[in-house]
C-alpha cells in the first residue's frame, strides 16, 4: 500500500514539474502560443479539480458544471464590461461599480457561484442517480438559454474585454506571468482538496456515496455533506470560469453549454476518478490532444473518444489507475 | 416509565392489503437484551425500521429515553443515542477498517464540519475508534482495506461502529447472519458483556444465542407479538411451539 501510495505521489510530483518545466522552457524557446496552451490546461483543471470534489469524493456526477463556470466566466466579463465603459453594474439600492481588479472579481465569481450551487444542490441532492443527472442537465440548460437571452451583455455574441484584468504588482498580459497566477490558484485547490479527502468531513462524504445508509445510521444527514461538497466544488469552478474568460479576454454563452459540463467529467475520468492530479492529467491530456489533433482533422474527437472508451474498458482508475495502482480510496 | 430506554405503543405499518406491524409495543430495559424472534415474513425488520426512523409508521409511537422519536428521521435518532447494525453489513468497503470505525465516532462527536485537518490525526477520534476496534478484536487489522476482511470480520466491524458511538441503545438486526459455530459463539459472549453498557434489543434467527443470550423474549407473527416472557416462558408455550419452534424441536 505505501508503495502504490509513493508511485502516486513521484507521478503527481513528475506531472507537477511539467506544469513547471514546460512554460519556462516555452519562455525560453520564445514560444508564447505554447504558454497560452499550458494556462488553458491549468484553468480547465481546476475547474475540473472543483468537479472532482462533487463527482470524486462525493459520487455526484454533475452535467451541470458548466452552470458555475459560465457564473465565474459573466462575472468577471460583467464586471470588466462595466469598468471599460465607465458604466456601474447597478444604481440601486446602492451603486455597484465594475472593476478591472482580479481579487475582486474572483470574490465575486467564487462566492456568486457557490451561492448558485448552493440553490441548485437544494433541488437536485434531493434526488440521486440519473435524475441527479438530469436535473444539473436541466439547470445547466438553463443558464445557457438565458445566457442567450440576455441582449444586455451580448446576448449570443457574449462580451468582449479589450484588456486582461489586473493583479496587483504583476503584468497579466505577460503570458508566463498570467499563467504563474492560474497555476498557483490550481496548486492551492489540490491542496484544499487534498486536506479535504483525509478531513473529517471527507471522510464522512466518502462514506456517504459508499454507504448512504450506515451514515445516516451514525447521525449525520448525507444530504448535508453533499450540499457543502456541491458548493465547495460549484466555487471552484467558478473560479475556474472567471480565470478562463480572462485567458480568452471573452466569454459568451458556450461557457454554460452542456458539451462543457461533459468534457469537465471526461478529463476526470481519463485522469482517473477522485485522484488528487486526475484532472490535471485529464485536462492537459485534452488540450494537447485538441491541439495537435485539431490541427490534423476537425473530427480529432474521434480520437479522444477512442482514448475514452479504452480507459473506460480497461483501466478503471485512469491513466493515474493504470501507471500507479489502486489508489487509498478509489477503485 | 421513564427508566425504559426504548419503547414502542402500538405501532402499525401496513403495505397494501398486508399488515407489516400490527399493534406492536415492545419496551427495552436497561441492561437488558431483549430478543424478537419470529419466521420469516414476520415482519421484523419493518420493526426494525420503525424503531430507526427509516420506514415512518402508520400510527403509534417510539420512545427513547422518555422522548417521542416517532417523527424524527434516523441520524437524529442516532444522535440520540439509538446504535443500529444491519443484517447485511453497511460498510465502506474502499476505506480502511480505522476509517470505518472512526466514523461511528464522528457521528457521536456530532462535528463532520471540519475540512482541514486530517480525520486520523484527530486523537479523540482515533482513540474512540481503536477502543471500540480493541473491544470486537479487529485493531491488529485496523489498516486493512474493509473489502479484505472476512465475513465474520465484517460483522465485528459493524458492531464496532455502532460501538464507537457510545450509545445508549443497540438495535441489532441479526449480527450473527452467516457466521459459523465459533463466530457466533464469540459474537454471544461479547454481546452478553456489552448489555451491561446499554441494553440490546435483538432481532435474531440463531436460537441458540437467543435462548442463551435474551432476558426477554418476544415472538413475532404475521406482524403480531404472539407471545412476550422470559426464556422458559417462551419455550413452554404451546401457540410459540406451534406457530414458530414447532418444527426445531
Amino acid at each position: 500500500m505505501t508503495r502504490r501510495l509513493t508511485r502516486e505521489g513521484l507521478l503527481n510530483l513528475a506531472v507537477l514539474a511539467g506544469l513547471v518545466i514546460l512554460p519556462l522552457w516555452a519562455l525560453w524557446a520564445d514560444e508564447p502560443f505554447t504558454i497560452t496552451l499550458a494556462t488553458r490546461a491549468v484553468v480547465l483543471a481546476l475547474a475540473a479539480v472543483g468537479l472532482n470534489i462533487a463527482l470524486g469524493i462525493g459520487g455526484l456526477v454533475s452535467l451541470g458544471h458548466a452552470v458555475f463556470f459560465g457564473i465565474g466566466g459573466y462575472a468577471m466579463g460583467i464586471l470588466a464590461h462595466h469598468a471599460q465603459t465607465y458604466t456601474s453594474v447597478m444604481e440601486w439600492p446602492f451603486v455597484i461599480e465594475g472593476t478591472k481588479n482580479m481579487p475582486i472579481i474572483w470574490l465575486v465569481a467564487t462566492v456568486v457561484s457557490a451561492f448558485a450551487a448552493f440553490l441548485i444542490g437544494l433541488l437536485s441532492l434531493r434526488t440521486s442517480g440519473v435524475y441527479f443527472i438530469m436535473i444539473t442537465l436541466a439547470f445547466g440548460q438553463m443558464f445557457f438559454y438565458f445566457a442567450i437571452s440576455w441582449s444586455e451583455y451580448g446576448g449570443e455574441d457574449g462580451l468582449s474585454i479589450y484588456v486582461r484584468n489586473s493583479f496587483p504588482g504583476l503584468n497579466t498580459l505577460v503570458p508566463i506571468q498570467f499563467y504563474g497566477l492560474c497555476l498557483a490558484i490550481l496548486l492551492a485547490a489540490l491542496a484544499l482538496y487534498s486536506a479535504l479527502m483525509r478531513s473529517p468531513f471527507g471522510l464522512a462524504l466518502n462514506a456517504a456515496r459508499q454507504v448512504p445508509e450506515r451514515v445516516r445510521a451514525v447521525g449525520l444527514d448525507p444530504f448535508r455533506l453533499r450540499l457543502v461538497a456541491f458548493v465547495i466544488s460549484g466555487a471552484i469552478t467558478g473560479l475556474a470560469g472567471a480565470l478562463f474568460a480572462d485567458l480568452n479576454r471573452f466569454v459568451s454563452p458556450t461557457m454554460f453549454s452542456w458539451q462543457l459540463s461533459g468534457e469537465l467529467i471526461v478529463f476526470i475520468i481519463i485522469g482517473g476518478v477522485a485522484r488528487l492530479f486526475g484532472p490535471v492529467v485529464g485536462a492537459a491530456l485534452f488540450v494537447a490532444l485538441e491541439h495537435w489533433l485539431g490541427g490534423l482533422s476537425d473530427y480529432w474527437h474521434i480520437y479522444l473518444g477512442a482514448l475514452l472508451l479504452l480507459i473506460v474498458l480497461f483501466g478503471r482508475g485512469g491513466l493515474i489507475g493504470m501507471f500507479a495502482g489502486r489508489g487509498k480510496i478509489h477503485d | 416509565m421513564t427508566d425504559l430506554v426504548l419503547e414502542t405503543c402500538s405501532l402499525n405499518k401496513s403495505f397494501g392489503a398486508l399488515k407489516a406491524t400490527d399493534a406492536v409495543s415492545i419496551t427495552l430495559k436497561p441492561g437488558e437484551i431483549h430478543a424478537i424472534i419470529g419466521p420469516n415474513g414476520a415482519g421484523k425488520s419493518t420493526l426494525i425500521g420503525q424503531i430507526s426512523g427509516a420506514l415512518p409508521p402508520d400510527s403509534g409511537s417510539v420512545l427513547l429515553n422518555g422522548q417521542d422519536v416517532t417523527t424524527l428521521p434516523p441520524p437524529a435518532r442516532a444522535r440520540l443515542g439509538l446504535a443500529r447494525t444491519f443484517q447485511i453489513s453497511q460498510l465502506a468497503m474502499e476505506d480502511t477498517v480505522l476509517q470505518n470505525a472512526c466514523l461511528g465516532a464522528l457521528g457521536a462527536s456530532g462535528k463532520p464540519w471540519r475540512f482541514f485537518r486530517p480525520a486520523l490525526s484527530n486523537t479523540a477520534l482515533r482513540d474512540a475508534a481503536e477502543r471500540a476496534l480493541e473491544r470486537v478484536g479487529l485493531l491488529e487489522h485496523a489498516a486493512t482495506r474493509t473489502a479484505e476482511l472476512s465475513h465474520g470480520q465484517r460483522r465485528q466491524l459493524e458492531v464496532a461502529i455502532a460501538l464507537s458511538l457510545s450509545p445508549r441503545a443497540f438495535v441489532m438486526d441479526e449480527p450473527m447472519a452467516g457466521l459459523g459455530t465459533e463466530g457466533s459463539a464469540t459474537m454471544t459472549r461479547f454481546l452478553d458483556e456489552l448489555r451491561r453498557e446499554a441494553p440490546i434489543l435483538l432481532v435474531e434467527h440463531d436460537m441458540d444465542a437467543v435462548f442463551a443470550l435474551a432476558d426477554r423474549i418476544s415472538v413475532l407473527v404475521y406482524g403480531r407479538i404472539i407471545a412476550s416472557g422470559t426464556v422458559d416462558e417462551i419455550r413452554k408455550d404451546q401457540a410459540v411451539r406451534e406457530a414458530y419452534l414447532g418444527d426445531a424441536e
